[in-house]
């Protein structure tokens, strides 16, 4: 065999090759191959149906993401009519019998988005595209939340987010098969402000800092506008990069800014660090302009909260749910979730609880799990019982509207758990932002797409 | 055929059936099975290792045949990613121009990075390298936002001006990367009993795209321009003794490992139109490394090799969770089971980097020509096996001829 030469054989074989290669794409198209999907992608099979679960398990948010998944797990078992159903017996809606979605079990998968916008696209398309999921949810970061939100998109599933509080999530970068349970940094502005006046007054000085990515952006967006609209000053904001682990550079210039009130715009294992460093650095002890330095951090939760142990002392900030709610929903998700694990769920588990749950009802009630049928399902969707009070799913931006709660670290906790107090529930009504608020108006949804 | 000689024609003809019926060989397991954890014939994973393999491969080019060891080969990924998406944002969704503006954009960056490290060598010119490449992360991730968008990565967004392709199709919706029409997330299943099988035009397209830079390799290994190359990595001070200056060639190489990396970056982005700052950090650089050095360095093949176990331990062994190892030994009495997976999990999931270092460790140590060296031991088992059954019966078959 020699292939020094042309020879007719060798042409023959090559062109044979090449015109396989070439065709192989193209040679399966044919309607003879379709496999039972009706018309969207992942359509499910008669006797189960895949969710894809995709949390951070490794990163700064790794603590949120394992609760997020605890709470996935719990969810499953609900749909599935194990354990005691939770929220599904105090959903307005009753549509959901623990007889899973649709009549068929309900599956997941899971994967690790590392807090990374590639690897969280990576294993979310494995999901659709390897284990067939038909909606993805999940996240612990608003950088992410969008990422995925684009490729559920794109693959023409539906997007549930997690944990994700930047206004780009339902703002700047929303999409038609994106819904977001959770609130945003709009909303926390917008409660955060007349509490933070009546504490520290109107006359301060502000030091941002602020997590790099678009959430903290967002988010030092948000409060400044709401502080100076107050009339503070804001005197400096410095960007952080996620996950730096020691803060100590960038707290070091804070006592001599001439700022009284440090903004610390982070989240997660992040705002431990940077909390818990600006305590020991004696900046809650120190004065400044004659006033007690005060810090504030707008976005609180239990799971930080006990990371940064006795520095959350009388710190406030906002959060989308907590526990101690007396409300019947949260109390049933905090008594499941503690026989389930033994301690109470975190905000991070509850939204995705929530969010699980609001998709398979719109499954239900749509009939179809076909994505533009559970985007109709779901837009302008009003319901109550989830813990939040009366909520509504927006239709023009596919966000939710419901209370938002101001808290404040205990100073002397009962127990490692119970370590926010609410200050207050700021209504939904003072929440409620117009559609084309300044911070979101960018924004287009597009339309569903129930892709294959 | 095509100017190669037998061997590397044969070599040659393998890397093309292994492309073009790899949904068959990545899916042996039958989805109802078990074992479908381990399929890999899923568009995102086939990419993937195509993908992969054509940066391997360009990174062989400069270290396996110049002995210079770039640590920072991830920034020239990520240059070409990033270009790619900003064809995507500004001139069209057609795949072609993003391709070869991530080609070109790449190649210039290697050119102003390659001129200024390549006056040092050894270890000097790996630092520099890495130095390098975490500047550009940097820049990227924290600086030059409006360029990359930081942290959030750049995306495509509906009011981009995409000024000679649709700007948004009819639906309202962002439209997808295509080649001319033939959108690159378009596939098709070939369902064969329990076995399902994928066929995806992006995967094909990179494969397209992998065969002919790999053939563009082959020829370069065996050109004089080749030879100058393994020149310089065997004695530099001998061949400029000789009268040969050494810096053009190392220069060329390094810019042409560049736009390959570029390249990857752009088809990258043509099968999943987003670019991160974290592909050019340097544990991204430093996988190409462990890719090259893991397949064989300097070989033909050992790269895609490399490249392909390293993507796949990545994507598989990282989506275990301890539910579905509690499945698999769900066989077992109780106390076994979860002796079995406590040992276990540490390798899996988030822990795969643990599974990743073993295999790495066991090949360097045992097998330092890496995994091709591992299959011509089992070559050289066999045949020496083989020949010492042949000379006993009279009637033995002839060795093959030199020419074969």
């Amino acid at each position: 065999m020699s292939f020094s030469k042309v020879s007719r054989r060798g042409v023959m074989k090559t062109g044979a090759a090449t015109g396989v290669a070439l065709a192989a794409p193209t040679l399966f198209t044919g309607a003879v191959w379709a496999d039972g999907h009706t018309g969207f992608t992942n359509a499910p099979g008669d006797s189960s149906v895949t969710l894809g679960f995709n949390v951070p398990q490794t990163g700064a948010y790794a603590d949120e993401g394992a609760d997020e998944l605890r709470a996935y797990q719990l969810a499953v078992q609900h749909l599935n009519g194990e354990g005691d159903g939770g929220m599904l017996n105090t959903f307005s809606e009753r549509n959901l019998d623990g007889t899973g979605i649709l009549g068929r079990r309900v599956e997941f998968v899971t994967g690790d988005t590392q807090t990374n916008s590639d690897a969280a696209r990576a294993s979310a398309r494995s999901m659709i595209e390897r284990d067939g999921a038909i909606m993805i949810t999940g996240g612990s970061s608003s950088g992410v939340a969008v990422a995925v939100q684009g490729l559920c998109q794109d693959a023409g599933v539906i997007f549930m987010a997690g944990l994700t509080h930047a206004n780009d999530t339902t703002g700047k970068d929303r999409r038609a098969n994106g819904f977001r349970h959770f609130f945003n940094t709009e909303m926390t502005g917008s409660a955060l402000a007349p509490i933070l006046e009546g504490l520290y007054g109107s006359d301060r000085r502000a030091y941002h800092l602020t997590a790099d990515y678009n959430w903290g952006w967002s988010q030092e967006r948000s409060i400044r506008t709401y502080t100076e609209n107050l009339g503070w000053e804001t005197v400096n904001s410095v960007l952080t990069p996620v996950g730096a682990g020691d803060f100590s550079s960038y707290l070091t210039p804070v006592a001599n800014s001439g700022a009284d009130v440090l903004i610390l715009n982070h989240y997660g294992g992040d705002m431990v660090n940077s909390l818990t460093q600006a305590v020991q650095f004696g900046l809650r002890d120190m004065q400044a302009n004659g006033k007690d330095f005060a810090v504030v951090v707008p976005l609180f939760s239990r799971l930080m909260a006990q990371g940064a142990g006795s520095a959350i002392a009388n710190i406030h900030g906002s959060t989308n749910w907590h526990w101690s709610l007396p409300d019947e929903g949260s109390q049933a998700f905090t008594r499941s979730f503690g026989t389930a694990y033994g301690f109470p769920p975190s905000q991070a588990a509850h939204t995705c609880y929530v969010q699980t749950l609001l998709y398979a009802d719109a499954v239900t009630r749509a009939g179809s799990f076909n994505p533009c049928a559970v985007v109709e399902a779901l837009e302008g969707f009003e319901f109550d019982g989830l813990g939040n009070g009366p909520t509504l799913y927006r239709a023009e931006d596919h966000q939710c509207f419901k209370d938002v709660l101001v808290v404040r670290g205990k100073e002397n906790p009962d127990n490692e758990y119970d370590l926010l107090e609410i200050v207050e529930v700021t209504a939904r009504d003072q929440v409620t932002y117009a559609v084309d608020h300044p911070d979101f108006v960018e924004g287009q949804l597009g339309s569903c797409n129930p892709g294959a | 055929m095509l100017g190669l000689n037998a061997k590397d024609a044969r070599l040659y003809i393998i890397v093309l059936v292994m492309l073009i019926f790899a949904p068959f060989f990545l899916n042996p397991f039958p989805e109802t099975s078990g074992l479908a954890q381990f399929n890999a014939g899923y568009p995102d994973m086939m990419q993937r290792l195509v993908i992969f393999g054509l940066f391997a491969v360009g990174f062989n080019i400069l270290f396996g045949l110049t002995g210079y060891l770039s640590f920072g080969h991830a920034a020239f990924l990520g240059v070409g990613s990033y270009a790619g998406v900003w064809m995507f944002k500004l001139l069209t969704m057609n795949v072609l121009p993003a391709l070869i503006v991530s080609t070109i954009a790449a190649g210039l960056f290697s050119l102003l990075i390659g001129y200024i490290s390549l006056r040092r060598s050894g270890i000097y010119f790996s630092i520099l390298t890495l130095a390098f490449a975490q500047m550009c992360y940097s820049l990227a991730y924290s600086v030059l936002t409006p360029i990359t968008g930081g942290e959030t990565g750049l995306q495509l967004a509906l009011d981009d001006p995409r000024i000679i392709g649709t700007q948004q199709t009819a639906e309202g919706n962002i439209p997808v990367p295509h080649l001319f029409g033939l959108p690159m997330n378009s596939n098709t299943t070939l369902d064969l009993g329990a076995w399902s099988f994928t066929f995806s035009v992006g995967y094909y397209f990179a494969a397209v795209i992998f065969a002919l830079a790999f053939y563009f390799t082959i020829r370069l290994f065996r050109s004089p321009f080749g030879l100058m190359l393994r020149a310089v990595k065997s004695n530099q001070s001998r061949m400029s003794y000789t009268g040969l200056n050494a810096r053009p060639y190392t220069l060329a190489a390094f810019v042409i490992s560049g736009m390959f990396a570029g390249l990857a970056g752009g088809l990258m982005v043509s099968m999943d139109p987003l670019a991160g700052a974290e592909r050019m950090l340097w544990t991204a650089s430093g996988e190409v490394v462990l890719m090259t050095i893991l397949g064989g360095v300097g070989t033909l093949i050992g790269p895609i090799l490399g490249a392909g176990v390293i993507t796949y331990l990545e994507a598989i062994v990282s989506t275990i969770n301890s539910t579905i190892l509690h499945e698999w030994f769900s066989g077992l009495p109780d106390g076994l089971e979860n002796f079995m997976v406590n040992i276990l999990y540490p390798f899996v999931g988030k822990g795969w980097h643990l599974t990743l270092g073993l295999v790495f460790m066991t090949v360097v140590i045992f097998l330092p020509g890496g995994i091709v060296e591992g299959g011509r031991r089992i070559y050289g088992l066999f045949s020496r096996k083989r020949r010492q059954s042949d000379a006993t019966p009279p009637n033995a078959a002839a060795q093959p001829g030199p020419g074969e």
